[in-house]
């Protein structure tokens, strides 16, 4: 039997809602909706006059061949984030499931890295793979490999994938570790009995009931490979070398606040949260088909 | 017990019946942190402790781009500061700004200060002056790029430390024998657009950008692969090929590889000297940054980099007063000469360059006038005279990503640069539509 408290009248679950429209209102519904007026001008950074341009900021960009190019960067980047923290993550918790003694030490050890800021992951990261004072890079080079990820496009790439799935581990960690719990273990036992063995369960059980957590991951770990890496790429390469590590949120960042084009970098936003809300519907329409709850 | 505190000294105050002044307020925000920190917190309580009437408020912004940025949303909500850092590739955003800023000349006029515009060196006033001679913001921070000699590293290599780099064929012949020697980087370098291509065209005399830099209107393109610029990206990218340049970022990040000694010669601003002052552990040297003997027979003159002040428009009278004051106290020949021996930074006047001299410091401490010189020694011309270009932090990011495909070898000099032209007229023309 289903429990389901019902209000009547309309105003007490209206007022009851009201918080969380007024959140959504003022910090998504009014920014976003700022953003769509913007990138229809170029206004002069002073904010002192203001060109309509129509949709010209779209023409602009969408005509850009290295604008299009961060489109390709963008993808890369926020499926190696979030491939590489969910996969790891997922093999944590499945050993730290395993485990009989300790496992709490090793949570609460795992969890930390998420305490971390961002541009600190950064920096973090950046002094060990630094090329002439890193720890890392030191070491890659007594094994006859030049780290040199100022110049080099594609170990840039692997540096700031590394610097930006590394606190993300511990979020999807916890999740993962939940999830494997939830799992009762009447169905893992039943399963050995008739001879399983543990990649079989896995393959078969485990993971299939877990889907709900993985699926929840899997949109929220792009929309954060989409947004909250800009700390990580700012501090590390700025975009660079060339422009193997300009991801489209970079781009708005160095458009608005280097470059003063507050037009361009509306219309960028813009662009952004089309991408970002197709992604959502896709993985809603398609991806959820194939979860268990 | 504040309140409390308050309402005594009004309630004294109305029975003495003595009128209270209260001190006008002037708001500073610069971009300053660290030993140039304390310096302008120093030079800032100096001036509160000469008078009465005013007190400076320095505020610590962040980095130049976020200083731009606070004052830029700071006018947007009607509360930007009296005076303004901006740095000198933010020069053309902050004219173009013709309702945001009160023109630094206009300050004095007003206020009656004593001011003369031409105190300032020309090569430095040049570049923040319109083009009627009218200066629209204060030079404060000014420096130029020269070459700093690691003279250990040349010993060790067998080459005499004395020996003539006036010359970019000199350098090379240098280099090879520093690589040679098994240097393991023989040259690095800071500000990489600011040095090779902006400083590289005026010290040839060659343009940048047309209309006269970009002095000449918004209208302007880039000029920056010409055949001067082609020639000296292609040397540069063969030394990167060959390892005898070693790129190590966008911004000084070849400061700590100098400073630490693993680098022989090291293009960076005169402003480095502080730093490299007090880590090097070797003996160091400043050199005239070279030239192309094969481009021009003597060089014309360097452009500065660093930052200016502006006045933000919309305060009242009686602020512009204290402006113009704290402004007026800055540009005198004591403050300004103590700066330059402070940091390295170029004296911007005249009379502060003069001093320096009286007071011996360039002999106690040689080398350091090498920047000075090498701005000074020629009038600047249309093409030395600095850059005015919109959006140009931006545009040196584009530069930035060109000259790392020549250093990497994905691109030669040419395309890299016809590229970089090509997508900076880009923004040219963006900036022109956002201010005309």
């Amino acid at each position: 039997m289903e429990k389901r408290v019902t209000f009547k009248g309309l105003w007490l679950p209206l007022l009851l809602v009201l918080p969380q429209i007024v959140i959504t209102a003022v910090f998504f519904f009014y920014p976003a909706g700022q953003a769509i007026w913007q990138s229809l001008f170029i206004p002069d950074p002073f904010g002192l006059s203001m060109k309509y341009v129509g949709l010209g900021n779209f023409e602009y960009l969408l005509g850009n061949p290295y604008y299009r190019a961060s489109f390709v960067t963008t993808a890369v980047f926020s499926i190696l984030v979030t491939v590489v923290s969910m996969g790891i993550a997922l093999y944590l918790a499945v050993l730290a499931d395993r485990l009989i003694k300790g496992s709490g030490v090793y949570r609460t050890l795992l969890i930390w890295p998420y305490a971390v800021a961002p541009a600190v992951a950064g920096v973090l990261w950046l002094f060990m793979f630094n090329t002439r004072v890193g720890v890392v890079s030191w070491y890659l080079g007594l094994l006859g490999y030049d780290w040199n990820h100022v110049l080099n496009g594609e170990e840039a790439m692997g540096l700031v994938v590394v610097a930006s799935a590394w606190g993300r581990i511990s979020y999807n960690f916890l999740f993962f570790l939940a999830g494997l719990q939830a799992i009762p273990k009447s169905v893992i036992e039943a399963a050995a009995i008739d001879g399983a063995r543990f990649w079989t369960r896995f393959r078969t059980i485990v993971f299939p009931l877990l889907s709900p957590t993985t699926f929840f991951l899997l949109v929220v770990n792009i929309v954060y490979a989409f947004f909250e890496t800009f700390g990580v790429i700012h501090t590390i390469t700025s975009g660079g070398p060339q422009q193997s590590t300009t991801i489209l949120v970079y781009k708005v960042y160095a458009d608005g606040f280097v470059g003063q084009d507050l037009g361009s970098s509306a219309a960028q936003s813009v662009i952004l949260l089309v991408i970002v809300g197709l992604l959502t519907i896709v993985q809603f329409k398609f991806i959820e088909r194939r979860v268990h709850y | 017990m504040e309140l409390k505190h308050l309402l005594w000294g009004s309630a004294t105050a109305v029975m003495v019946g003595a009128p209270v002044t209260a001190q006008t307020q002037v708001e500073f925000w610069h971009a300053f942190t660290g030993r140039l920190g304390e310096l302008v917190a120093a030079q800032v309580e100096t001036f509160n402790n000469s008078q009465s009437d005013y007190v400076v408020e320095a505020t610590h912004k962040g980095n130049y781009s976020e200083t731009l940025n606070a004052g830029i949303a700071a006018f947007r909500a009607g509360e930007q500061p009296d005076i303004l850092m901006v740095f000198e590739v933010g020069t053309a955003t902050m004219m173009a700004a013709k309702g945001a800023i009160k023109p630094v000349y206009e300050v004095m006029a007003d206020s009656g200060a004593d001011f003369d515009s031409d105190a300032y060196i020309g090569a430095v006033k040049g570049y923040y002056t319109t083009s009627e001679g009218e200066m629209l913001s204060l030079p404060f921070n000014s420096s130029t790029p020269v070459l700093w000699v690691n003279r250990d590293a040349l010993s060790e290599a067998g080459i005499d430390p004395d020996t003539d780099m006036s010359t970019w064929e000199q350098v090379g012949e240098v280099l090879d024998q520093l690589k040679e020697a098994g240097s393991e980087c023989p040259m690095t370098t800071a500000w990489q657009s600011w040095i090779h291509l902006e400083n590289l065209s005026a010290y040839h005399d060659t343009p940048f950008a047309t209309k006269a830099n970009g002095f000449g209107g918004v209208d302007t393109e880039l000029a920056l692969n010409g055949d001067v610029q082609v020639a000296h990206i292609q040397a540069m990218g063969d030394w990167a090929k060959e390892g005898k340049f070693i790129y190590a970022g966008r911004r000084n990040e070849g400061g700590a590889n100098f400073r630490s000694g693993d680098c022989a010669l090291f293009t960076e601003s005169s402003a480095g000297y502080a730093g490299i002052k007090a880590e090097a552990k070797f003996d160091f040297e400043v050199r005239p940054l070279p030239y192309w003997a094969s481009a021009v027979d003597a060089p014309q003159n360097t452009i500065i980099g660093g930052a200016s002040l502006w006045v933000m428009a919309g305060q009242s009278d009686e602020e512009y007063k204290g402006v113009a004051e704290f402004l007026n106290f800055l540009s005198s020949a004591e403050v300004q000469a103590q700066w330059h021996q402070d940091t390295g930074y170029l004296p911007i006047t005249s009379a502060a360059a003069d001093l320096t001299r009286e007071q011996g410091f360039y002999e106690e401490n040689p080398g350091t006038d090498v920047a000075v010189k090498q701005m000074t020694t020629n009038a600047p011309t249309e093409n030395s005279k600095g850059l005015r270009l919109g959006s140009f932090d931006q545009i040196r990011g584009i530069i930035d990503e060109e000259l790392e495909a020549v250093w990497s070898g994905d691109k030669d000099a040419k395309t890299a640069l016809d590229s970089a032209k090509q997508r900076g007229d880009e923004l040219l023309r963006r900036f022109e539509q956002a201010n005309r």
